[in-house]
């Protein structure tokens, strides 16, 4: 890597597409495609916001993307159906003795 | 009784058991879960105290200098900009001689935005008249809250303590610490008997206006504190590592320093990684030591002066900056050995706003200052070649 590029106060363009903030939480969020009515609920209250409907076999359904859901439980906690589930990721998966 | 908790928690129960009466913070990472632990332990009954909820760093300081005036013991915690925005408070607080105990959850300052650890928010307040300790470990901590209210609450000092302990690194982390019990913390702290309080059977102002023929008094008297706490905390450590059995030392804790050629001085959670590679390289036969400092106020000038006497060569790793001067711990070591002896002084700053120190990063500094590698003076290490554009 050559000299690094700093903008003079820290005054960089915003770059959020290469800033993926998805590997902060501990959790993400996960849809259940049969149980996700596509009421888009979730849609609204993701703070982040990274959840979208999208259309599939003619339904609509709610879709997470993980390069930026910080696991905060808001969309499972707002679900009308129990669609939405956190689940810990692999890495945090470990045994505390 | 061990158990494997968190920081916030180890912080949060040693404070329970001091039985403060008025708890005051506003949120901010990474304090936040220490206070969030009081809230809680408020919440389920086991807190006996007033839990105010303020809106902002400034309030809650305000809050917690009048509740510690009427004579209350006294809890808050913050980090980086929130300290900052405490600091007129603080400043007062030390000036009122009002032993408010608090926690600064270690973290760099803006800009640019950086929740991570350095040192350079508890720096900032360095000159208020604040007694200032860094733990090591969350054991530390939880053992050292305790000693900050019977330390600032001692009739012979009476001024505000503040615990440093490294944002994420200690806070965040699970660590085994053996929990101290209510009938311990109670042989060992009296309740808060102030001296002088807000009433109205005796009304007093405090913090009032001393024009010039009367202010400089009040500030030396404040540095006359600051001395004797040196003293009372010398007693009370004493005390206390007898009663909990865990003893760290006094003000600074000297490990191989005696035949030492080269000593690495650290502050900290710093200090374990620095031990351990330390430990290491005596083991190759290498003469090399550790100065761990605790007390950062009162600085123990005299204490790292005996440290340091028999070395050739000191290293100080700097988590802070005073920009357009030396680091705030090399200013504090250089003008400890004015006149004593003259090292070669090695100032290094590292693990700004977070930047990971890897173990390597260590082995490389003390080997290369112990076999003469390098020129003394102040360094930056882990820092990448950079130049500042426009945008």
């Amino acid at each position: 890597m050559g000299r690094m590029k700093l903008y003079i106060g820290a005054s960089n363009p915003p770059k959020t597409t290469q800033m993926k903030t998805g590997d902060w939480g501990t959790e993400w969020a996960f849809v259940d495609e049969e149980k996700c009515i596509g009421c888009g609920r979730c849609v609204k209250f993701c703070p982040e916001p990274c959840i979208e409907l999208v259309e599939k076999d003619g339904n609509k359904i709610a879709k997470v993307d993980h390069d930026y859901c910080k696991g905060c439980g808001i969309c499972e906690s707002v679900c009308p159906v129990n669609a939405i589930k956190m689940e810990t990721k692999e890495i945090y998966k470990v045994e505390v003795c | 009784m061990k158990r494997i908790v968190r920081g916030f928690y180890a912080i949060a129960e040693a404070v329970r058991l001091c039985r403060p009466n008025v708890i005051c913070a506003y949120p901010i990472t990474p304090q936040t879960e220490i206070v969030e632990n009081l809230a809680e332990m408020y919440a389920n009954g086991e807190l006996d105290a007033e839990y105010i909820t303020a809106e902002s760093e400034f309030a809650a300081a305000s809050i917690v200098l009048g509740a510690s005036a009427a004579g209350a013991r006294v809890f808050t915690a913050t980090s980086s900009q929130g300290l900052l925005l405490m600091t007129e408070v603080l400043f007062n607080a030390a000036g009122m001689r009002l032993p408010i105990v608090m926690v600064v959850a270690n973290r760099s300052v803006s800009a640019p935005l950086s929740i991570w650890n350095d040192h350079q928010d508890s720096m900032t307040v360095r000159d208020a008249g604040i007694i200032q300790m860094h733990a090591e470990s969350n054991q530390e901590a939880h053992d050292l809250i305790p000693l900050a209210y019977k330390v600032a609450e001692d009739k012979r000092v009476l001024l505000p303590f503040i615990l440093n302990v490294d944002g994420f690194k200690l806070t965040h982390a699970y660590e085994p610490v053996d929990l101290l019990s209510q009938e311990v913390v109670d042989s060992f702290l009296p309740p808060y008997d102030p001296v002088v309080k807000l009433s109205t059977e005796k009304p007093v102002a405090m913090g009032c206006y001393a024009p010039p023929p009367y202010y400089m008094e009040f500030r030396v008297a404040m540095e006359h504190a600051m001395e004797r706490a040196k003293k009372v905390m010398e007693e009370v450590f004493k005390e206390w590592s007898e009663i909990i059995g865990r003893d760290y030392g006094l003000h600074v804790s000297a490990e191989y320093c005696e035949d030492a050629e080269v000593v690495a001085i650290a502050m900290g959670s710093l200090v374990g990684l620095v031990r351990d590679v330390v430990e290491e390289m005596r083991k190759e036969g290498k003469k090399v030591g550790l100065l761990k400092i605790r007390t950062f106020r009162p600085f123990p000038a005299e204490e790292v002066r005996e440290a340091l006497k028999n070395a050739n060569k000191v290293i100080i790793f700097e988590r802070s900056l005073s920009i357009g001067s030396e680091p705030p711990v090399t200013l504090e070591v250089k003008s400890a050995l004015f006149g004593h002896s003259s090292p070669e002084i090695h100032s290094v700053v590292i693990g700004l706003g977070g930047r990971d120190i890897p173990r390597e990063q260590i082995v490389k500094v003390i080997s290369e200052v112990y076999e003469g590698k390098v020129k003394p003076g102040k360094r930056y290490e882990g820092v990448k070649e950079f130049e500042e554009v426009i945008p």
